[in-house]
């Protein structure tokens, strides 16, 4: 099966099995947290000017990429949205920065998010759909399995990051610095419209993310996530 | 309780210390360094002041807002003026005389406090840019947009020594705003009196606005009447460096 390629660092027995370090679980929920703060105020922000725009520049007086089917309620408060936004911001970048260094210090990433080189490729694919059609992949889960290593790992080394690089191509003062990083996308709007998005591919992530928790028993796995034990292997047949 | 989960707390309640005492350290000199924003206060003053601190080190080495090639100037630049145009009596009178009777005022912590004519800042050195103005609601547009340089017009007058920022204040009652010295000395700050190489529109602020590139367009406060040089926002106003926080807009707008 296509988990094959991963060692589990589970020892002995699975039923008290540590399945989330400290550092994961810590940096987990404080993430869910200025997540939902970024979300909420995104939209607020959002709700001032539901237009999106290709270029550098774009108005009511101008033509856009996408008019979105929202109305244009919010206009005049998003002064509380744009704080909360770089409040939530900061948590989130500064706990993103403590994960992504105790990841690297703990091989977290090579070990339970890096798809094995052996696993990329088709047949793992056409394995992975046969399997979700009978649903047996989390039945069977002792490590990530290669579909969850592409998502986490899509989501940690992709998405946001190319989140956080078209926020700050928005900034009049970073892109005074470093105009490249608004001039690659070609400009302030193309920027703003990107963000929009990855933040979406984000929710639909998120989506995804809480619908397998769910399905994978929600108890146990929001057990796993707080104290960091599980009994991971245990269903395996 | 064993030795090994004893050493655990004790090693989670010293990094805990030691982190708090980090952010206060750091946060007195941040304030010493001039990197602490008026409105620090409250929960989202911690963003506000982790932002504007930072910008301000990475910005510190000098940084210049993108100018543009005049093709890319925009057909429609977007009028925001939701007060609209001031309607008292006064600004009547100096509009029906083509604004040869406004006046900006300099003053504050200045050698030389005085005020200036329209005709008067068109006769100093000629700046002119085309620069990219985007506003907090998500809208932009190109302009270009010439004037004299604020710094030219704090050189005239004299800075003091203990000058940190400079106050704007509009026509318009209540409408006022404040930039550190670091944006009032950048050569791009402006105090425009062309838009698009014509006289300023009145929507767009005739006969002056502030024109501040490397932050937000509710910066450029429009209808310019006076420029305060002050060593603290404290007793200015609401005392958070603008009228925009009282609205629940942040007072520093690089974003």
């Amino acid at each position: 099966m296509a988990s094959s390629a991963y060692i589990p660092d589970v020892k002995g027995d699975d039923e008290d099995a540590v399945v989330h370090s400290a550092a994961v679980r810590i940096t987990h929920w404080i993430n869910m947290i200025s997540f939902i703060g970024l979300l909420v105020s995104g939209i607020a922000i959002l709700l001032v000017h539901p237009r999106l725009y290709w270029g550098e520049t774009g108005s009511v007086e101008t033509g856009s990429l996408i008019d979105l089917p929202l109305p244009f309620v919010l206009k005049g408060q998003n002064g509380w949205g744009r704080s909360l936004h770089f409040l939530s911001a900061w948590f989130s970048v500064v706990n993103g920065l403590v994960y992504v260094a105790s990841g690297l210090v703990t091989r977290h990433f090579g070990r339970n998010l890096l798809p094995a080189r052996a696993d990329l490729t088709w047949s793992s694919v056409t394995a992975f759909v046969s399997e979700l059609r009978m649903r047996r992949e989390a039945k069977d889960a002792l490590a990530y399995n290669v579909h969850q290593r592409l998502a986490y790992a899509g989501v940690i080394f992709v998405l946001f990051p190319v989140l956080i690089w078209s926020g700050f191509a928005m900034s009049p003062a970073l892109t005074s610095v470093f105009p490249v990083l608004v001039n690659l996308p070609g400009g302030q709007q193309s920027a703003r419209t990107i963000h929009f998005f990855v933040a979406s591919a984000l929710v639909l992530f998120l989506v995804g993310h809480v619908g397998m928790v769910w399905l994978t028993g929600f108890t146990k796995q929001l057990r796993a996530m707080i104290t960091g034990r599980g009994t991971r292997g245990r269903e395996r047949g | 309780m064993s030795d090994y989960s004893r050493r655990r707390i004790i090693t989670a309640g010293l990094s805990t210390v030691a982190g708090a005492a980090g952010l206060a350290v750091a946060a007195r000199l941040a304030s010493r360094y001039g990197l602490m924003p008026p409105d620090s206060g409250g929960v989202y003053g911690i963003g506000e002041s982790l932002t504007y601190a930072t910008q301000r080190l990475v910005m510190a080495q000098g940084s210049a807002a993108r100018e543009f090639e005049r093709s890319r100037i925009s057909a429609k630049p977007h009028v925001n003026y939701p007060a609209g145009p001031p309607r008292d009596e006064e600004f009547g009178r100096l509009r029906a005389g083509q604004f040869a009777e406004w006046r900006l005022i300099v003053d504050g912590l200045v050698e030389r406090p005085g005020a200036h004519s329209v005709a008067g800042l068109k006769g100093m050195p000629r700046a002119t840019q085309i620069t990219h103005q985007a506003c907090e609601e998500g809208w932009s547009y190109i302009a270009e947009w010439s004037g004299v340089r604020l710094s030219h017009l704090l050189q005239l007058a004299g800075v003091k020594p203990q000058a940190r920022y400079v106050v704007y204040y509009s026509h318009q009652p209540h409408w006022w705003d404040s930039i550190d010295m670091a944006e009032a000395l950048h050569p791009q700050t402006l105090i425009a009196y062309e838009m698009n190489g014509e006289d300023l529109p009145e929507p767009h602020g005739a006969p002056l606005r502030m024109k501040v590139p490397r932050q937000l367009g509710y910066k450029n406060v429009k209808h310019l009447v006076r420029l305060t040089v002050t060593d603290s926002l404290k007793n200015v106003g609401n005392g958070l460096g603008s009228s925009a926080p009282s609205v629940g807009f942040a007072w520093y707008a690089g974003i």
